[in-house]
């Protein structure tokens, strides 16, 4: 082989790598991928149960119950709508009532979000830059609640 | 102090200034005493640098809360350690630490480059001067950490909980030494451009600066990885936050270059690429930097978030970047191709690696910027999270572990893959009967257990083959190994430790995730719990004081097999000046594995949630890493790339380094 042919068979090689791995990620990214929704969009965004999904807003105040063992039931609210969501675990240590927070899974059959993670915000100074946004985007926005 | 510290900045941009123009000048002239006043002007900067650090560092010793950052990041309750590594635990003071370790390293070259061609030493201590100079001026216009409060608050609003931690004084300086340490590639690479040349000299400098980089870089996000899993309290290692791959891209394009600079500094080959590599590693640190630094992402890393300071960083990124690769373009074609070699030889090897860590490294820079960039143009938002690298990286980095043996053992220019694979028998050997095991009597279910131990399994006993098969096992007397072994080049250690590691971080990988265990339950005091063979007794909740937090510490009897085995504590923690409560989780190590165990809310029935995990070999996967980064020191130990040595064995003619293609 020529200097030529060999430099070419190298970029050929690359050039295969590189398609492989575009094929890949968009296909991962059509399929992993999970979108943020916040309770109000879900109507229009229409959501099928088992498809994973993000649910941020504020923990509506006084919904919190504790039930057998370590599962927790609490709604996510935007002050518009409210969704059921129920978890089974720990919740992060700055979890409470009119606090913003990301939970992340999917709708059951009937209707309740299953979350498999739930994230607070990282200390008092900010929410997740998602559920401010959101809030801010449904003029729900109120300094106190940061 | 403080405002002595705020002036040496000041001057330190001076002279940054001065250090990125008159050497650039003096070499293009030819004029040996402007080129001359680059070394000085570098290493004055850095003292400079270094008091405004220190001015830094005991204003927040001394708990100075005129100063805004002490105030906001600071109380005078906090541990001695707490308050100094707190320096560093806010926005101003991390990119000061930034710049700190910026210019110690235009100082390194500025001091031992002597024996460096001069106008190659005079560009690559300008370029490191353009760096400087803009991140000067980025702390001084948008984060200066000297701004003064009057009148001064009495008490500081202490540093972020997460935060104090041993953690803070060991995972960023190692980060930032690694994200910097490639600076100096990336210059060493712009003065390669600017001068039109490029030699395999070139390459025994760079070679040291990309192993001391990567060295740091590794340890920085074992030790980033090790922080989170016990501070979190969630027990997951990594979680491909787009923070964690902002380390991680530099980290695997760092890679590639360590390898295909052996290649260029050997068998004079790959030139071009690896200066565009060295440029592509260091934008990626510049990237991270940029993710990192702007508040685009939340994350406990974005300390504040300001638009100004995002926009300047996205500039500072865009100029460097886009210069350097605009620089590329117009002068690679001058540089000269190197040697020719065989498809199946050592340099094939690297070449394939270097395929698959540069892919790799694209994939997870498209799952870290696509939501942002998706967010940008349509405001939609998405979360990229561990199934979307699971699919792309997984299968892109699974094969090249595979073939991670074969490469030392192929010979250059020409190598036999036949030969390659017959020295590999027993390691094959070692690999199938582990998977067998693994298969048969630990896991059958998961053949992706299996999979994963044969892989790691194999990569151990390659990198072990590999140091018997040059030291001549099986062929000459056990007297003549042991000579031989003692007398490999350290970089055959290095090599070999380094896959090593990697094989032993796999092998914790596949352990936790493939055969740990998971509880969660509550439990009232005297209750017991049982996990994989360890029960533990819950002895009841102690409410204690700490210096700056009160805490309820659970207290946890462990008995293993039947027999008391100590205790763990795991505790609630509550700092009442930021309003904050933290888990500290409970870790108890047995043997390579650990019982981890975290506290939950309390219910009104006087219960507590625990959460519980069997972590097998778990601590292999930061073992692994320091593994990996001996195998770097063994490295830069090699007589062949002390800095300094090559220049004296031989100056390169200019003549010779751009004669036409052999």
């Amino acid at each position: 082989m020529t200097r030529k042919q060999k430099r070419m068979s190298v970029i050929l090689a690359g050039l295969g790598f590189l398609a492989a791995a575009a094929g890949l990620t968009f296909y991962a990214l059509g399929q992993k991928a999970s979108y943020f929704y916040m309770p109000a969009d879900l109507a229009a965004a229409s959501v099928p149960p088992g498809q994973r999904i993000r649910l941020g807003g504020l923990v509506e105040k006084g919904t919190i119950v504790r039930g057998q063992g370590a599962t927790v039931a609490f709604s996510v609210t935007d002050k518009q709508k409210s969704v059921k969501v129920t978890y089974t675990g720990i919740l992060p240590d700055l979890f409470r009532e009119e606090q913003g927070v990301i939970t992340e899974g999917a709708f059951g059959p009937d209707g309740v979000f299953v979350a498999d993670s739930v994230l607070a915000k990282h200390d008092e100074r900010y929410m997740p830059k998602e559920v401010a946004d959101g809030l801010k985007a449904k003029g729900v926005w109120q300094e106190s609640t940061n | 102090m403080v405002e002595t510290g705020h002036f040496a900045l000041v001057l330190a941009f001076a002279l940054s200034l001065v250090q990125m123009l008159v050497p650039l000048v003096g070499a293009r002239t030819g004029n040996q005493r402007l080129m001359a006043v680059g070394g000085p002007v570098t290493v004055t900067g850095f003292a400079l640098t270094a008091l405004s650090f220190a001015a830094l560092a005991s204003a927040y010793a001394g708990s100075d809360f005129s100063v805004a950052s002490v105030w906001e990041n600071s109380h005078s309750l906090q541990p001695m350690i707490y308050k100094i590594t707190g320096t560093w635990g806010n926005h101003e003071g991390s990119m000061l630490l930034w710049v700190l370790i910026l210019t110690f390293f235009g100082a390194l070259v500025a001091v031992f480059g002597n024996n460096l061609p001069s106008t190659l030493k005079a560009n690559v201590l300008a370029v490191q001067g353009m760096i400087g100079a803009a991140f000067f001026l980025f702390i001084l216009a948008t984060s200066n950490p000297f701004i003064r409060l009057n009148p001064a608050p009495i008490e500081g609003r202490d540093l972020n909980p997460v935060l104090q931690d041993l953690g803070l004084a060991i995972h960023p300086p190692m980060l930032y030494l690694g994200y910097v340490g490639f600076s100096i590639c990336f210059s060493f690479s712009v003065a390669a451009l600017i001068e039109g040349r490029i030699d395999a000299s070139w390459a025994r400098w760079v070679r040291p600066w990309t192993l001391v980089a990567w060295m740091f870089l590794t340890g920085g996000i074992a030790m980033g990885s090790y922080w989170a899993y016990y501070e979190l309290g969630w027990g997951g290692f990594w979680f491909w936050d787009p923070v964690e791959n902002a380390s991680f891209m530099p980290w695997l394009a760092g890679t590639a270059l360590l390898h295909s600079a052996i290649v260029m500094e050997k068998r004079s080959a790959l030139k071009i690429w690896t200066l565009l590599l060295a440029i592509l590693t260091f934008s990626l640190s510049l990237l991270g930097t940029f993710l990192v630094r702007s508040g685009v992402l939340t994350s406990v890393h974005a300390f504040a978030t300001d638009p100004a300071r995002g926009v300047f960083i996205l500039c500072i990124l865009t100029l460097f970047i886009g210069g350097s690769l605009t620089l590329f373009a117009l002068r690679a074609s001058r540089l000269t191709a190197g040697g020719l070699f065989h498809p199946i030889s050592r340099e094939g090897a690297l070449v394939l690696n270097n395929l698959f860590l540069t892919t790799a490294t694209a994939t997870v820079l498209v799952g870290t910027l696509y939501p942002l960039a998706l967010e940008a143009l349509t405001g939609g938002k998405i979360s990229v999270g561990a199934p979307f690298f699971d699919l792309t990286f997984g299968p892109l980095i699974l094969p090249l572990l595979a073939i991670v043996p074969f490469g030392p053992l192929l010979a250059w220019k020409r190598g036999d893959i036949i030969a390659a694979s017959q020295r590999l028998m027993a390691a094959f050997a070692i690999a199938i009967a582990a998977m067998l095991v693994t298969g048969l009597f630990i896991d059958g279910a998961s053949v992706f257990a299996a999979l994963g131990v044969g892989l790691a399994v194999w990569l151990v006993a390659g990198a072990l083959t590999d140091l018997a098969v040059k030291s001549g096992v099986g062929s000459v007397a056990p007297a003549v190994i042991l000579r031989r072994f003692a007398g490999l080049p350290r970089s055959v250690f290095g090599t070999a430790l380094a896959h090593l590691g990697l094989g032993l971080t796999l092998l914790g990988i596949v352990g936790t995730l493939c055969f740990g265990t998971e509880k969660i339950l509550s439990m009232h005091p005297g209750e017991t719990v049982e996990l994989s063979g360890h029960t533990l007794r819950f002895e009841g909740l102690t409410p204690q004081k700490g210096p700056n937090f009160t805490e309820d510490r659970g207290r946890f009897l462990l008995m293993s097999d039947g027999r008391a085995n100590g205790e763990i504590t795991s505790a609630k923690r509550f700092y009442p000046v930021r309003q904050t409560v933290t888990t500290e989780s409970g870790i108890r190590t047995l043997a390579l594995s650990q019982l981890y165990l975290s506290l939950g809310d309390e219910n009104k029935d006087g219960s507590v949630v625990v959460r519980l995990w069997w972590k097998p070999l778990v601590t292999l996967i930061w073992g692994g890493g320091l593994v990996m980064m001996a195998g770097a020191a063994m490295s830069l130990l090699d007589r062949r790339l002390r800095v300094g040595a090559p220049a004296k064995r031989r100056k390169p003619a200019p003549a010779a380094a751009t004669a036409s293609p052999t």
